[in-house]
């Protein structure tokens, strides 16, 4: 009931803030910086460094945005979101776009009047078991108890799995990420379930990472991705192509370090040149200047380079690309054709 | 029958006490050793205080100051004390103090929160200590809560001087007309009045495009000297974020409090009703509700495009909760004063504000100060709370930093530091109340 009350007044204030502020490009333009909402800090997607400089995997595509709009990767004000405050700060109009490890679900796309722009990682719940209790599946779990992150999806998912699987758990419910970790290291409970890369954050901070797996099962859908307002199609046009540029020229073979080379001149790759603007007019169908995607790619590299700079496995995250990998290599990243 | 009656024909010199009863064995003796059932209590004190702090101090003292990330410390404990257990890695308040001081507040103008946190020492100095400084640091106290904004936030001079002219404005027009309610409500007016024209609303071209507002036009905001780089307020975080909400909120909330307690006993129907209504309704709200309304409902309401500032918006939220405890704690003070004081005072043919001004709240006041003090106490930690609504006090960079792939997994070390700051602030206040008591107690309490 207050549920619906709070998204009916959510969704008439989208309506009239969708109406009054329809050009989020001239805004941004205007105001020389793109306001981008964030976390508040989750590992290795969004975090201030001890200067203030934010930088992370959603970090990365604010800074991708702002380069192809306004020219300067840096001309960016990151606004530090909560999950309670991040869609009324995106209704309201105090940013301009989320990259807010937020999941794409029905209800949110629709009911909340927001649109996500697409997917820039696909994510699932998991679980984590120190090795010592020699479990290998999540269904071997009858009987476990389980830390788990109150008023979340994650709940549910839980519940559902173990519904299913017809096994019992016995919930330890904890409010924070970090009191979750501090609960399962004093052995509070057995196993610890929240988003896998979340799982694979929180176990690289262990004293011996070694000492705990994470379970092959998945389940759940997490597709996280940028979201803008209803509304405002031309704006999300931009979010959209400038995702799925990095995303091409990951799968082109651009990345930061050729991306001046390639932006040279025509190559013999018609659909790089149009991407890069040496042949064509992409650029102006979105409102841009044709090197849009090059400052885009140059500002923190394509998605692979992003990806392996802040959560890739050479980093304390260390997640492998899995699912994230582009279709070529079995993943899902795709980006629809730049023609 | 002999005769063995003795009677002492001297006195017995002095003697020493037993030295069982003396110096350190005496005192052990007479406080922890009194009877066997005390000296075993005694005892496992003892091993209890012993048991918290040869691990705290070992904690603390045994610990890793200048590695540049959890893992570093990590390697460096296990180098130095063959073990993690049981060290602290301040490392990371090492890397991170200056942002749990300051937020993200530029570097290179620190200079002005610490100016401003000098200045408040002085502003305070004349209301806390009035009998030990000189009264002419009570221009400091006036001029702070104009200069305060003016060095934070940066700007021109001009801003706050407007914004100061127009108390004095309203002061004057209100003082010109001595006819009580016109002259307060004449001198509201004037000084809205003025701020329009000063600040360049609608009003200048209209009403007063000649003369005035021309003239005015000249040192108006942003042309003027003295102009300070304007920071914004999502600059602003850490503890320096902490101190400004509370000293705003407990600025405010003692002369609020002080209206409302007195509007709650009122004759008067309309302002007993206004009063109480605002008291109970606060009152039975809580404090991370009207967070909420500021951060995310008022965006709702206000016209799209509407910049009121979000530091803003806390502060009177967090002012207009902590007013409503305030006034209840004061009403405590009045009603504990005996009736014959209130008839005194009119007996002496005392008009109401000359009675409540002489009489009733020098004791009234002094009866709260405990609840006064526990309020602001209680007020200064909550502002803990705004890292819900997002904005970065020293909870919410202590997630953020844990954010960071270097210090994600480090908790205790972020927590002790940020408790230490804030006892330090609290332990202070009540000190201060425990001594303002012990000057203000008179014969006859």
């Amino acid at each position: 009931m207050q549920k619906s009350v709070f998204y009916g007044a959510l969704a008439a204030a989208v309506v009239i803030g969708g109406a009054a502020g329809a050009a989020t490009l001239d805004d941004v333009k205007a105001r020389g910086n793109l306001n981008c909402g964030v976390s508040t800090g989750l590992v290795g997607f969004a975090s201030p460094d001890a200067s203030g400089n934010w930088e992370g995997f959603d970090v990365a595509v604010c800074r991708a945005v702002a380069a192809a709009v306004l020219g300067d990767p840096q001309a960016v004000e990151f606004i530090p979101t909560t999950g309670k405050t991040r869609f009324t700060a995106l209704a309201s109009g105090e940013v301009d776009m989320l990259a807010r490890n937020t999941t794409w679900t029905f209800s949110r796309d629709t009911d909340l009047k927001l649109d996500f722009i697409g997917v820039n990682y696909y994510d699932g719940q998991g679980f984590m078991v120190p090795k010592a209790l020699g479990v290998t599946s999540a269904k071997d779990l009858d009987g476990a108890t389980v830390c788990i992150q109150t008023g979340t999806t994650t709940e549910l998912n839980l519940a559902d799995f173990f519904r299913v699987n017809n096994i019992s758990y016995e919930p330890v419910p904890i409010e924070t990420n970090a009191e979750a970790q501090q609960q399962y290291l004093a052995e509070a409970c057995d196993v610890y379930t929240t988003d896998a890369s979340g799982l694979a954050a929180t176990r690289a901070s262990f004293e011996s990472p070694g000492d705990h797996v994470i379970l092959p099962e998945i389940i759940s859908k997490e597709p996280l991705g940028p979201v803008v307002r209803h509304g405002d199609n031309e704006w999300g046009d931009i979010v959209r192509w400038t995702l799925n540029a990095l995303i091409s020229a990951e799968e082109l073979g651009i990345t930061s370090a050729n991306v001046g080379e390639l932006s040279g001149g025509p190559t013999n790759n018609p659909e790089i040149n149009r991407l890069l603007g040496t042949e064509g007019t992409l650029g102006d169908m979105i409102g841009l200047d044709s090197e849009w995607a090059q400052r885009a790619i140059m500002a923190e590299g394509n998605y692979g380079e992003i990806f392996e700079k802040n959560i890739g496995e050479n980093t304390p995250v260390g997640l492998a690309r899995g699912l994230n990998a582009q279709y070529t290599e079995g993943g899902l990243i795709y980006s629809p054709p730049f023609r | 029958m002999s005769d063995t009656s003795f009677v002492r024909t001297e006195m017995l010199a002095e003697q020493d006490p037993p030295p069982t009863s003396v110096g350190v064995i005496g005192w052990l003796r007479a406080n922890l050793f009194p009877n066997w059932w005390n000296a075993i209590l005694t005892v496992l004190c003892l091993a209890a205080i012993w048991y918290v702090l040869s691990g705290l101090l070992g904690w603390t003292l045994r610990s890793v100051w200048t590695a540049g990330s959890l893992s570093e410390c990590r390697e460096v404990m296990i180098e130095t004390w063959g073990s993690t257990h049981g060290h602290a890695c301040w490392g990371v308040i090492n890397d991170r103090w200056l942002q749990l001081l300051f937020g993200f507040y530029p570097p290179e103008l620190y200079y002005r929160p610490i100016l401003a946190l000098l200045l408040l020492i002085a502003a305070l100095a004349p209301v806390l200590f009035a009998d030990k400084v000189s009264p002419r640091l009570l221009y400091v106290t006036a001029a702070y809560p104009f200069l305060m904004p003016w060095l934070m936030w940066g700007g021109s001079i001009w801003t706050p001087v407007g914004v100061a002219a127009g108390f004095v404005v309203a002061y004057l027009v209100g003082r010109a007309l001595r006819g009580a309610v016109a002259g307060l409500v004449l001198g509201i007016l004037s000084a809205i009045i003025w701020w329009m024209v000063w600040f360049g609303f609608p009003v200048q071209t209209e009403v007063l495009a000649a003369g005035l507002g021309e003239g005015l036009a000249a040192i108006s905001p942003d042309t003027a000297p003295f102009l300070l780089e304007t920071v914004e307020s999502r600059k602003f975080g850490g503890f320096m974020l902490s101190v400004m909400i509370g000293v705003v909120a407990i600025g405010c909330s003692l002369p609020l409090g002080i209206l409302l307690a007195l509007g709650r006993q009122s004759n008067m129907l309309i302002v007993k009703a206004i009063c109480v209504g605002f008291i109970e309704f606060i009152r039975g709200v809580p404090l991370i509700t009207l967070l909420f309304v500021a951060s995310t409902l008022l965006n709702i309401f206000l016209p799209p495009g509407t910049n009121f500032d979000i530091i803003l918006r806390v502060m009177i939220m967090v002012t207009l909760f902590a007013a409503a405890y305030m006034a209840e704690v004061i009403r405590g003070g009045l009603a504990g004063l005996p009736t014959g004081q209130y008839e005194g005072a009119d007996s002496l043919g005392l008009n109401y504000w000359q009675a409540q001004r002489l009489i009733i709240m020098p004791q009234a006041l002094k009866i709260s100060i405990p609840g006064i003090v526990s309020t602001f106490i209680g007020i200064f930690k909550d502002t803990t709370l705004v890292s819900i609504i997002a904005l970065l006090d020293p909870l919410g960079l202590s997630n953020s930093i844990r954010a960071d792939t270097d210090w994600n997994g480090i908790y205790w070390e972020l927590f002790a530091f940020i408790a230490l700051l804030f006892f330090i602030a609290c332990f202070g206040m009540s000190r201060y109340s425990m001594y303002l008591e012990r000057k203000l107690k008179t014969e006859n309490d």
